[in-house]
């Protein structure tokens, strides 16, 4: 089992009960606790449908027809072969889409070029995997032969591969607009000056790789036509893209239905659309149901990546450790359209001076096209890569002055109020010094090395990471909440499940809330047309945004209830209980909501002392009060001048720190991770074992990023064609994830609540990075720090 | 090619389909019998998200043509619960130990781990790692699912028919 500590005081205030006992009882009786809710149930007994698993009556099978090629031109598609296989029911290419031309503009407009992307490519390539036609068979086997009997004839073109030559003026053009999507800056201060003054200046270049998501579910859905309105059950992280579904189909908005399956991991690569066009269009030629399941080796090839990144740091401090000036230039390769790259390379800017109060700052952040597979959303979202930058120059900062690594972040950290180089002043608690020691803490007594040739090293990594969308987007949730006739609970929310207990925790809020026990509530969810909005499940995004909204909802239900409970009590409306099915006066209901022991009376229905929801609903009705109710909750609203680099850019943060013991192989450069442990502070843990499991999975998710993983792709091929080629950690990788959790209570999500979904993979590679810095006196500046790139790292100190 | 009449033993019962010499033993339990809990994950044997029990072992359906299985028992997850779904101790040492996120991977392990307990008795933490390297999951990082496993082999260790209650 991993370390749940007891809760340390946030701030150094006196401890609460809550926090002496470790168990929010006191306050609350639902949240922060870790019952098992209605998705896991159908998750172990194996009985949850996922979107591979529906089948409709005449359904036929979707493939896609992918380019060959990195850069070229299409000089013809010849489908003759391919239409006339017997069982093929529809081939379809660019000529075929209405409306072929995808506009994205991710940051809203704000900054980047507008850039098209088609549906189907007409006369040009961009990216080896891109779609050029599609076809739907009676089976899936017909639909494989004969997507390979498409004939395209390309003309090659020369192709643009990485981000520094796609910068150069002389480069080919993956878009005729020029190939620089967008450029960030963010600046405060004077940087020039400042890094002159400063007693030491440490510098630094950076490099990670393209990653794959490697969800285990491959992209997957349905798609049929039912009353006119097309209708998607797939798996994707966001039903929002409905919108841009009816655009590509020209189509009006209501008449067309996504619903999202509950997800077998999505990670970032199911928020753009995965399947969605394509199901679409074959449905709507065929006016049949239509499956499309993508290959694993398909996935590998067309899916979106990570951004690699190219990371420039110059950071300049005064002798005490203080720091004085940073400046920083970063380049992602978005690859061949626009995704969301501009919000990537965005969240870098805003994250790129990390946890640390740095007075003056000079922050670039380009994404650059390429013609390699478009990079996008992948936990983290930049501000991920960006932490092996400045933790790197930490280390480098703390090794030139002679000072501990702790001691120097610690002199830096940033606290409440203070200002971020975009001008904003942080609203919330900054708990990262106590989540590194404690880090720190779990790991113990330092090892010693194995064996002669064996080093060993110690390693942390501190983060600062947004949840919530940019905050430009002015964004807003939904919940719809009713009360039924028996005292039971229906929850609607338009939020998609990536496996994280989205749902399952809208429910633990409500119950907490509205005294429903777990049992008895149903949650819909994941549904365009009969659910209240919610945006997709982003952005670390969803507890803070619909955990608000049903959190709303349920308070503003409870009030409007309220008196009617009082008045079938016969007591005052203030300080009713909700719980275990009842509504109960001031301080009866007792810690477990069974009722209070120490009250004789109290717990009996009969003598009156509490009511049932049911009897209170029944009541509602009677005088016709509605014991349904739609709320909306918004976001706080700002904007973000990209001429200044001033404004707002995210909500909130959290904060965390990972710690690593590693041991070095000096002969084969091999890292072993001995140890691994994480912490971070999620103001209000809803459900504590769900909150390990996403610090636990985003480590291990950091672990192959740091050591193994590389999408590798040369001249815009990739070279993994199997899944056996892309190394993913398996169960004997890596050492259990230890893990603590901060509760500092001061977050924005519902009762305190920050997110966790993303923030923990952050920490890792710059751990990982800072171990083996600390094992072998060398910083390594690539990923993955495979045995080769450490061996040389190592031979090279040696020469 | 001409598809042959099979009889499938899947989870006790016997079932006829007729598939291609060629058809994975995979393609027939997922879409030919609609037993969602066997999942196409990889179609190369690295996953192991399609992993059902042929006469008791773990194999990778995707890689076991359906022909193969002709004549022995199949054992998918469903197959491990008693009558009313009532969950096996192993699905709920998974549960209480939030082993499952988002589930994917799940009945591929659970086999996996409860061929290992039945053989092994009471492995060790790094022999259950050991078994499981062929059962990838993207969720949990490892960490809660060993948990579950040791829990479960625990259990087993101390009841006389190496079954939990």
């Amino acid at each position: 089992m991993t370390t749940v500590g007891p809760p340390q005081p946030a701030g150094g205030q006196q401890l609460t009960e809550e926090q002496l006992t470790g168990q929010p009882g006191s306050r609350y009786r639902v949240v922060g606790r870790s019952p098992a809710h209605h998705d896991f149930i159908d998750k172990v007994k194996g009985s949850l449908h996922y979107a591979a698993d529906w089948r409709l009556p005449g359904m036929l099978h979707g493939r896609i027809v992918r380019s060959a090629l990195p850069s070229a031109r299409i000089s013809g598609i010849d489908v003759s072969a391919a239409r006339a296989l017997p069982g093929v029911v529809a081939v379809l290419t660019a000529a075929d889409v209405p409306n072929n031309r995808i506009v994205e503009m991710a940051s809203g407009g704000l900054a980047e070029l507008e850039v098209s992307m088609p549906v189907l490519a007409e006369d040009r390539v961009r990216y080896m995997g891109e779609p050029v036609a599609l076809v739907a068979a009676v089976t899936q086997q017909i639909a494989h032969e004969a997507a390979e009997l498409v004939v395209v004839d390309y003309e090659e073109l020369p192709g643009v591969f990485d981000v520094e030559s796609a910068r150069a003026e002389s480069s080919p053009r993956v878009h005729d607009v020029g190939n620089t999507l967008v450029s960030w800056q963010i600046q405060c201060g004077d940087v020039d000056s400042a890094l002159a003054a400063s007693d030491v200046v440490v510098e630094g270049e950076y490099r990670s790789q393209h990653v794959e998501h490697a969800y285990l579910e491959p992209e997957a859905g349905v798609g049929w036509l039912e009353n006119g309105v097309l209708t998607l059950r797939v798996s994707t992280q966001v039903i929002e893209h409905a919108a841009m579904i009816a655009r590509i189909l020209q189509l009006p908005q209501s008449k067309v239905r996504v619903i999202a399956a509950y997800m077998g991991g999505g990670f970032g690569g199911k928020e753009d659309m995965t399947v969605e066009p394509y199901l679409a269009l074959l449905v709507w030629h065929t006016r049949r149901p239509v499956r499309m399941i993508w290959d694993r080796q398909e996935s590998l090839v067309g899916s979106t990546k990570r951004h690699p990144f190219i990371m420039r740091y110059r950071t300049g401090a005064s002798s005490d450790g203080t720091l004085t000036a940073q400046r920083v230039e970063i380049l992602g390769d978005a690859g061949a359209y626009p995704n969301l790259s501009p919000r990537v390379l965005f969240a870098a800017a805003a994250c790129a001076c990390g946890p640390y109060r740095v007075p003056n700052a000079s922050i670039t952040s380009s994404a650059v096209f390429t013609n390699n597979v478009p990079s996008s959303a992948f936990r983290g979202f930049g501000a991920m890569q960006i932490v092996l930058g400045y933790e790197s120059q930490m280390d480098e900062l703390a090794a030139r002055l002679g000072m501990s690594r702790t001691e120097l972040r610690e002199r830096n950290f940033l606290a409440k109020g203070d200002l971020l180089p975009t001008g904003e002043r942080l609203g919330t608690c900054v708990e990262v010094g106590q989540t590194m020691h404690r880090a720190v803490a779990l790991l113990g007594e330092p090892p010693t090395p194995s064996g002669p040739g064996k080093v060993t090293g110690r390693g942390i990594g501190c983060n600062r990471h947004p949840y919530g969308r940019t905050i430009w987007f002015r964004d807003k949730a939904a919940a719809w909440l009713s009360l039924q006739a028996d005292g039971t609970l229906l929850i609607r929310c338009g939020v998609t499940d990536l496996g994280a207990g989205q749902a399952a925790s809208l429910c633990q809020i409500a119950a907490e809330v509205l005294g429903t026990p777990l049992d008895d509530i149903s949650i819909y969810i994941g549904d365009s047309a009969l659910n209240p909005p919610a945006g997709g499940t982003f952005a670390t995004r969803q507890l803070y945004m619909s955990g608000n909204a049903v959190l709303q909802a349920a308070r503003e239900l409870r009030e409007r209830m309220a008196p009617v409970a009082a008045d079938l009590l016969s007591v005052q409306p203030d300080g009713l209980e909700f719980a275990a099915g009842r509504v109960w006066p001031a301080g009866a209901a007792g810690a477990d909501g069974a009722g209070d022991d120490a009250a004789p009376e109290a717990g009996s229905a009969a003598g009156g002392v509490s009511v049932t929801l049911a009897e209170l609903a029944a009541a509602c009705e009677q005088r016709a009060i509605s014991t349904a109710h739609l709320s909306v909750w918004r976001a706080e609203a700002g904007s973000f001048d990209p001429r200044t680099g001033r404004g707002d850019t995210f909500p909130d943060y959290t904060y965390g720190t990972h710690a690593a013991d590693v041991e070095v192989d000096t002969e084969t450069g091999q890292v072993t991770v001995l140890r691994y442990a994480a912490c971070h502070d999620v103001g209000r843990a809803i459900n504590p074992m769900r909150v390990e499991g996403q610090i636990q999975g985003g480590a291990m998710q950091g672990l192959g990023y740091a050591l193994t993983e590389d999408m590798d792709i040369q001249d815009g091929y990739a070279q993994a064609a199997l899944f056996a080629d892309y190394l993913i950690p398996n169960a004997q990788d890596y050492p259990d994830v230890l893990v603590d959790i901060v509760e500092s209570g001061e977050g924005k999500g519902p009762l305190g609540a920050r997110g966790i979904g993303e923030p923990p993979i952050g920490n890792v590679a710059a751990t990982i990075a800072s171990a083996i810095q600390d094992a072998i006196g060398v910083r390594p500046a690539q990923l993955p720090m495979t045995p080769e790139r450490v061996l040389a790292l190592i031979d090279a100190r040696d020469a | 090619m001409t598809r042959r009449r099979l009889v499938l033993s899947v989870n006790g019962s016997d079932h006829e389909v007729w598939v291609l010499p060629s058809d994975t033993l995979l393609d027939v339990l997922h879409d030919e019998l609609g037993l969602a809990d066997v999942r196409y994950g990889c179609g190369e044997g690295v996953c192991g998200t399609c992993t059902v029990l042929l006469d008791g072992e773990p194999v990778n359906g995707c890689l076991t043509l359906a022909v193969q299985a002709a004549g022995r028992q199949v054992t998918t997850l469903r197959g491990l619960m008693g009558p009313g779904e009532t969950l096996h101790p192993l699905q709920a040492c998974f549960l209480r130990r939030g082993a499952s996120q988002c589930g994917f991977c799940t009945p591929g392990m659970i086999l996996t781990a409860l061929d290992l307990v039945r053989r092994r008795g009471r492995p060790s933490r790094e022999e259950i790692k050991y078994a499981l390297v062929g059962n990838l999951c993207r969720c949990t990082g490892y960490t809660k699912i060993l948990d579950a496993v040791e829990e479960y082999a625990d259990r087993a260790a101390d009841t006389p028919d190496g079954v939990p209650s």
